[in-house]
């Protein structure tokens, strides 16, 4: 079987980021994962039983200190390294901007093609194919390479992780130039918000808009994405307002989520932030326009006044949540 | 300080944007215009030139003949000359044949900075700028929401997945920026006119020493296929009951 070599991303707080386990999955039903990890020397025995727990077969721990002092050097050279070990048919990245420049880097430093922004892999009788969403949704595409070796960036997340393993682990002591590289002078970890689920794979996403009109307004929103045990979406409107920070921003230039249930607030519904959320299994909006383009796309559309309509729904689900429904 | 800023013509957002039967970019289907992300660009690498005068900066686009409208606008905006690379060959160009065909483009032009956007409208890969500072052999900073340049280096806040990073580097650098850069100036009449003026260096494939494309060795599209188009299902007008009758749809379709 060909060995996938999986790009594995460390957090801020020093553990794995949660879409590895979705990347070692994926690499699973394209081969035999290899999941490769950069990491200054002796810090990474946590982190190669954490791989272990997720699933990974066999984890390639490249040593070095740029891996956290420099951005992607480390990253790189180490996959370029496995590359030449584990002659692998694809190597997989997410999303990030970490996995971004990994990818785009050892792409360019290989002169190997990429396949970007796959929301499912296929192995076809030995061609690695990606899936891709285009236009939001509007089109779904399917793509390869013509020769060479798949260089992927993942945009999927939510899968479980394969069976936990008791990996191979093969340790190695990398020199990393690191003289055409930034230089990381601080870290600032974004303050985890509560227990709320990750946008792109939570089942219902509740998103606040323009019509909000207040940082402290948007409040409304942000405790009915929790009593509904949502993820917390915005449009751009929302977060060039201040109301939330831009992780939270749904749309073209945003996260693209397809959630069970979207219930948007506020938010008029421009083709932007349609590009984001139109996959939606259903969609609910309250908007007090009732010609709002939202309107086109709603399963069930409210017109009204979301400080009346708000109110009255948090205490609803309060009732219900207290009578056990 | 000599800036490259990368300039995409994307279609329109604001349109029905399509995809040809092959699975690319249907250029005649919608309106183009440059990425509003690479006019963010423009605009942070214009407001060095505001501070000070002896900034140039030179706008440059792969794409096919009509991107020269994009290039125009940017000169009117302020960017002082333009390159445009330009051939039949580049149409289906992957994102590592794009890389390589902007950086063979600003090899031996000695900039000192190269601002791109984080990642366009139309394809999202978001590779392509730290592609090219590979190729460059330079350092990448991006994807930044705030850059400043101080003497031989550039500082800047990279948005990463879970929070912030502080980044340095020496110049010279390729940079993207973010959403969180400032949005873009609009062109004023005098800009207009005097654009007409400015040099657009046109460059082909042989120029570029890059008449060796084989698009067929990159990223091919194999399939194609366009989601049906939403509908319109039930809409109420509140009149004081529509959150018990929200509820009831919830429940009714197992949604709570
Ligand atoms: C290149 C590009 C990329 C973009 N990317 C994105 C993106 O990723 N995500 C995104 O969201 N946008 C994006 N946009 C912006 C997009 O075009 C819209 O400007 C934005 O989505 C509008 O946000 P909004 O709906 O909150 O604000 P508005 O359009 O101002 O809508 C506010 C809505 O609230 C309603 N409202 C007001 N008060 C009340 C009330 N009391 N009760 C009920 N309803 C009320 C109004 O009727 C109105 O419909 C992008 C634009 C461009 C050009």
């Amino acid at each position: 079987m060909s060995n996938i070599v999986v790009n594995v991303e460390v957090a801020a707080t020093g553990a794995l980021r949660s879409t590895t386990g979705h990347l070692l999955q994926l690499a699973t039903r394209l081969g035999e994962p290899v999941a490769v990890l950069a990491a200054p020397a002796g810090t990474s025995d946590e982190l190669v039983a954490q791989l272990g727990k997720l699933g990974a077969p066999t984890v390639f721990v490249a040593e070095t200190p740029t891996a956290t002092s420099h951005v992607a050097a480390g990253a790189v050279a180490a996959l370029a390294e496995a590359m030449k070990r584990y002659a692998p048919r694809a190597v997989l990245a997410s999303n990030s901007a970490d996995g971004r420049e990994a990818i785009g880097r050892l792409a360019a430093r290989t002169g190997n093609p990429v396949l970007l922004e796959a929301i499912d892999v296929k192995n076809v009788e030995g061609r690695i194919t990606a899936t891709h969403s285009v236009y939001g949704g509007t089109y779904t595409t399917e793509s390869g390479v013509g020769s060479g070796i798949a260089m992927m960036t993942v945009a999927s997340s939510g899968e479980p992780a394969p069976a936990a393993a008791a990996p191979q682990v093969e340790v190695i002591q990398l020199d990393v130039d690191a003289h055409a590289a930034a230089t990381i002078t601080a870290t600032h970890a974004a303050p985890s918000s509560s227990d709320r689920p990750e946008l792109p794979s939570a089942k219902i996403v509740v998103s606040g808009g323009r019509g909000l009109g207040s940082k402290e307004n948007f409040a409304l929103v942000e405790q009915l994405a929790d009593s509904l045990g949502a993820g917390l979406g915005a449009s751009r409107a929302a977060v060039d307002a201040g109301y939330v920070p831009q992780s939270h921003q749904v749309g073209q230039t945003g996260i693209s989520v397809s959630p069970d249930l979207y219930l948007a607030v506020g938010i008029s519904g421009a083709i932007q932030h349609r590009a984001g959320m139109q996959t939606a299994k259903r969609i609910v909006a309250i908007n007090e326009d009732e010609d709002a383009p939202i309107f086109d796309i709603t399963d069930f559309g409210i017109v009204g006044d979301l400080f009346t309509i708000l109110p009255q729904l948090q205490s609803a689900l309060e009732a219900r949540a207290g009578a056990g429904v | 300080m000599k800036i490259a800023v990368l300039i995409k013509q994307v279609p329109d957002t604001w349109d029905d944007r399509k995809l040809t039967s092959g699975g690319c970019v249907d250029r005649a289907a919608s309106e183009r215009v440059a990425d509003e992300i690479t006019e963010r660009a423009l605009e942070t690498a214009l407001r060095q030139k505001d501070a000070d005068k002896s900034v140039e900066i030179v706008a440059v686009t792969m794409g096919p003949g009509s991107a020269t409208e994009a290039l125009r606008k940017a000169l009117s905006m302020g960017a002082d000359s333009a390159m445009h690379l330009v051939d039949d060959g580049f149409a289906g160009a992957d994102a590592l044949t794009t890389a390589r065909v902007l950086a063979s483009g600003l090899t031996g032009a000695d900039f000192d900075v190269v601002i791109a956007g984080n990642e366009s409208t139309d394809g999202r890969g978001g590779v392509v700028p730290a592609m090219v500072a590979e190729l460059l052999g330079v350092p990448f900073l991006g994807p930044l929401n705030s850059a400043h340049f101080t003497g031989a280096s550039v500082t800047g806040e990279r948005q990463s997945a879970d929070g912030t990073q502080a980044l340095v580097a020496q110049l010279p650098a390729v940079i993207s920026v973010t959403e969180r850069a400032p949005e873009a100036r609009f062109p004023k009449f005098k800009g207009i006119m005097t654009a007409k003026r400015k040099p657009v260096a046109v460059c082909d494939a042989a120029s570029l020493r890059m008449a060796d494309i084989r698009n067929a060795d990159g990223n091919v599209v194999l399939a194609s296929r366009k989601r049906p188009a939403r509908t319109a299902g039930r809409k109420i007008v509140d009149d004081g009951n529509a959150a018990s009758q929200l509820i009831a749809y919830l429940s009714a379709e197992n949604l709570i």
